[in-house]
């Protein structure tokens, strides 16, 4: 299939104005005729269904936890991103929109970056509006700080729990809509299947995660917002109910999924401390502002960090980026830290680890100033690891953090099913091969307060739909397949738990998928993964019943769509023979080690088309275009 | 260095809402001190579904403190022993070797157990449904500078913000007040000027509303910010009981 990105025409400025004002529009009475379903109620979902709502639509909104303030956006620390320029430092849209495609290693495209740092403004007014408690200077003003991969002040945020308060704001204003009645919320319940009829999407198969009913809903417009995948690697900073179900039924219905193996590696997370560990810790890169980052000069230097004098520190990233220093982006940073552990390095019991220190700031900005920026991060750094970080310097390692891939989508942010929309971390529209710092909470609520309310208008407008209810084939052979993998995972009965095949996933993923690539790596790790997955399906042990609050089950379900989606990361990654942001293939590199590009065979999206069970998947490739910026290597020196 | 303990723990195992339920004892042994308690009970559930038997139910998802989805009584206090810790966060460098360990449900009529440790806590989304929102819709907000608050405003708010829905407060009270939930969403808003429009209506349908839900009243016994994992301060019901009184005397609003 040609893909069609439907870039609007015009100057790169003025595309959005442009397509905004060609868009059909609904007329206000007509939007109570029909109903959204939302899928998700992060930053994206939140702030889409309660926006949707407000304009008239009637929205069902549904969510795997209790409640949908608890969705994974709640855990984002650091900050947000706005081009609001209060700090006076020259920065503009143009720069925010230059940044985001510099640092996403050339592969984004440029109409949707640009349109993303065009209304970065329009959130922090909106969530202001909304009582967001983002933090203030003296004069009462908002308060800025910097992020990696920019050099100017531009991340707002709300002490370490930046996340928690835009989610807390999209959230009341989702409440409000529930308490008008127009939004009626569905929490506990996990979407397991899209039902499209006629080529466009028509509804939703979920399971109550209560009672284990299969429930079917109907919609004239399906929207997911169900977030990334990252748990593909079982140790990861996301949620433990992340997961990449959502988007993979959808795929296999017929979306299309775009760049899987473009994965984030965070420099800054709580090492790994034993094999029962369930999660990793991510400590706020912001931390980089003023923690300077060094391990001991000589090799197996086992001694106390406070013993090891000045001379004998190598603050690596200072010394190999004067300009960005500690600041680099995270591909930079955390293949950094991977390469001084490499090289025996590495600090803590397990070698696996670096150093980011305070002692320098503390002296400097004094204790209080210190604490004010980061106490809460310092106290969760301290009852993880019982040690005190304004005394002894934290230890951080990389971690699987975010995932750029995601289901493709045109500048309207619909996928290649007809009606089905995706937005926040689900698409992989903004990043290109490498997230920015405090870019994924703007582009999440970018993409549900300010684009897809308009987007979805142009849609219904000019599509006919007709009227369906959810007695059509269509909803009954979807409601009849999920059952009976429901079934089948019960069971098989076997002998090992879903978490431990889960873990080795994990391990074949993080070993061979993860901060560096091979060749030889991926392709054994691809028979390792169909392996795996064969054993699963024979010797998996789901206890319990069916009808009944079983996580094992909900955890099962996610596990076996893990199993078949790692394998599609392994073929993506094989056949992008470049490296980009986070996708390092050691293959292509440059003499300082710097993930080499290939613009003239690889500057496109891969987009994957699922063609049955077992079967390879097909490449199509939007072409990537760049008018605006030069392509550039990246360079942070 | 890591170390590890021998544990007895006992706990509450329901099968439904309708069922009666009953404290189970199991063995945990060689529980590695930088355990967390929620990695604990993984490795219990691990064992439970390998011997055939059905795994402790038990919400949660962030595991670092913040989205509020876990939380049990342990040895009769909510989230555990640690001061301003949630259960996730409560590692088990806490606790002896060969300690019993009794873990329940939050207890509330106004939260339902749906299974072992899980319960049902929509009745907070339906007091924050009732009013906990500033009514602006999407677009058409004015620049965000436009309106200055004093930082000890925004921090004063920032701490009533900082509150993550999980319940405890109601798990802690005798009366199984919502009070301190409460309270810290009508401070956080009432403590802006954009809050303001609202603030008398809102501390009205907000208390009435969590007097339908069958929600206790407040009579000052302070457990709730004894045990509140992120330290709300009992100020914010000062502050929520001037909000409401205003509103009562000086404001069209009933
Ligand atoms: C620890 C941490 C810190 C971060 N810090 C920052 C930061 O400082 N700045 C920044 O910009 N970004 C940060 N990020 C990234 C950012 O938080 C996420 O990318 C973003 O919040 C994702 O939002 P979302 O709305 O797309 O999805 P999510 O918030 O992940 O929401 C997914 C929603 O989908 C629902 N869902 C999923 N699957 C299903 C299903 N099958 N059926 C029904 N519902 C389903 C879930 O219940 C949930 O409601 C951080 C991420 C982590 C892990
Ligand atoms: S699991 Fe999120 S607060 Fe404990």
């Amino acid at each position: 299939m040609q893909l069609d990105a439907k870039i609007p025409g015009g100057p790169l400025a003025q595309k959005w104005d442009r397509h905004r004002f060609e868009l059909k529009l609904v007329n206000p009475a007509n939007k109570r005729k029909f109903e959204i379903i939302v899928v998700g109620t992060g930053l994206a979902g939140g702030s889409a269904s309660a926006s949707l709502a407000e304009l008239g639509y009637n929205v069902k909104t549904f969510c795997i936890q209790d409640s949908p303030r608890r969705a994974h956006s709640i855990a984002a620390q650091g900050g947000i991103n706005a081009a609001k320029n209060y700090t006076n430092e020259g920065d503009s849209i143009w720069r925010l929109f230059y940044d985001t495609v510099k640092g996403g290693d050339f592969r984004s495209r440029e109409a949707n970056v640009y349109r993303l740092a065009q209304v970065s403004n329009n959130i922090i007014d909106q969530c202001v509006a909304q009582g967001v408690p983002f933090a203030r200077d003296y004069g009462g003003l908002l308060a800025n700080r910097s992020f990696g991969g920019s050099q100017v002040q531009r991340t707002f945020y709300a002490r370490g729990q930046t996340g928690q308060q835009l989610l807390l704001g999209a959230y009341s204003a989702l409440m409000r809509q529930v308490g008008t009645g127009k939004v009626k919320m569905f929490p506990r319940r996990e979407m397991l299947d899209v039902v499209a009829i006629n080529g466009k999407a028509r509804g939703i198969v979920a399971r109550n995660l209560i009672t284990g009913e299969i429930e079917t809903h109907t919609g004239d417009a399906v929207v997911l917002c169900t977030g990334g995948y990252g748990n593909v690697y079982f140790l990861s900073t996301n949620a433990m109910a992340s997961n990449v179900t959502a988007a993979f039924r959808a795929y296999k219905k017929g979306a299309y999924f775009a760049n899987p193996c473009f994965t984030q590696i965070h420099p800054t997370c709580i090492p790994v401390h034993g094999d029962y560990q369930s999660k990793l810790t991510l400590m706020s890169e912001s931390l980089r502002n003023d923690g300077r980052v060094w391990v001991p000069k000589n090799t197996g230097d086992k001694r106390r960090p406070q013993r090891i004098p000045e001379p004998e520190r190598d603050y690596y990233l200072e010394n190999k980026y004067p300009s960005f220093g500690n600041l680099v982006p995270r591909d930079v940073a955390s293949r950094n830290a991977k390469e001084q552990c490499d090289m025996d390095k590495g600090v803590g019991e397990t070698g696996l680890a670096v150093y980011l220190d305070f002692e320098d700031a503390i002296k400097r900005d004094g204790k209080e100033v210190i604490e004010k920026k980061y106490g809460n991060l310092f106290q969760m750094y301290e009852k993880i690891t019982a040690e005190n970080p304004y005394e002894t310097p934290m230890m951080i390692y990389p971690a699987i953090h975010y995932t750029m891939g995601g289901l493709w989508v045109d500048y309207n942010l619909m996928s290649t099913i007809d009606g089905l929309f995706v937005l926040g971390e689900a698409n992989f529209s903004d990043h290109g091969a490498n997230r920015l710092g405090a870019s994924a909470l703007m582009q999440g609520l970018a993409d549900g307060y300010f684009v897809l309310p308009y987007t979805i208008g142009g849609y219904l407008a000019g599509t006919p739909l007709e009227e369906i209810t959810t007695g059509h084939s269509a909803f009954k052979e979807s409601v009849t397949s999920v059952n009976d993998s429901v079934e089948k995972l019960l069971s098989i009965n076997g002998k090992r738990t879903v978490d431990d095949f889960h873990k080795q996933l994990g391990h074949i993923m993080w070993d061979y998928c993860g901060m560096a690539r091979n060749d030889e790596g991926l392709k054994k790790a691809k028979g390792m993964i169909q392996q795996l997955r064969a054993e699963f399906q024979e010797n998996v042990l789901v206890p319990g019943s069916k009808k009944d609050f079983n996580q094992s089950l909900e955890r099962a379900g996610r596990v076996a769509d893990f199993l078949e989606f790692g394998e599609l990361m392994i073929i993506d990654a094989l056949s992008r023979q470049e490296s980009c942001g986070g996708h390092f293939n050691e293959a292509y590199q440059t003499a300082e080690n710097e993930a080499l590009r290939d613009d003239e065979n690889f500057c496109h999206v891969s987009a994957w088309e699922f063609t049955g069970k077992d079967k390879e998947p097909v490449l199509n490739k939007e072409e990537l275009k760049f008018d605006n910026v030069e392509l550039t290597q990246r360079s942070y020196k | 260095m890591t170390k590890t303990i021998n544990l007895t723990l006992k706990v509450w195992r329901q099968k439904g809402q309708k069922k009666k339920g009953r404290l189970e004892t199991y063995k945990a042994v060689d529980i590695s001190t930088d355990m967390s308690f929620l990695e604990m009970i993984d490795v219990i559930n691990e064992q439970l579904t390998l011997e055939g038997k059905e795994p402790i139910a038990f919400d949660h998802d962030c595991r670092e403190g913040i989205c509020g989805m876990c939380g049990a009584v342990v040895n009769g206090r909510p989230h555990g022993p640690e001061k301003g810790t949630t259960l996730c966060q409560l590692h088990m460098r806490h606790f002896s070797n060969n300690d019993t360990i009794v873990i329940e449900p939050w207890r509330s009529r106004a939260f339902p157990v749906i299974k072992d440790l899980a319960v049902e806590r929509s009745a907070l989304d339906r007091m924050i449904q009732a009013g906990g929102f500033i009514s602006v819709n999407t677009g058409g907000a004015q620049d965000a500078n436009a309106i200055p608050v004093s930082q000890e405003a925004a921090e004063l708010a920032m701490d009533a913000a900082a509150c993550i829905g999980c319940g405890a407060c109601v798990a802690a009270c005798p009366n199984a007040s919502a009070m301190l939930f409460l309270s810290a969403k009508v401070s956080q808003l009432a403590l802006f000027p954009q809050g303001k429009p609202e603030a008398a209506k809102r501390a009205i349908s907000m208390v009435r509303e969590m007097d339908m839900l069958g929600f206790g009243n407040c009579t000052n016994e302070t457990e709730c910010e004894a045990e509140c994992p992120k330290e709300i301060s009992i100020t914010n019901i000062a502050r929520l009981n001037r909000e409401f009184y205003k509103a009562g005397f000086f404001s069209a609003e009933k």
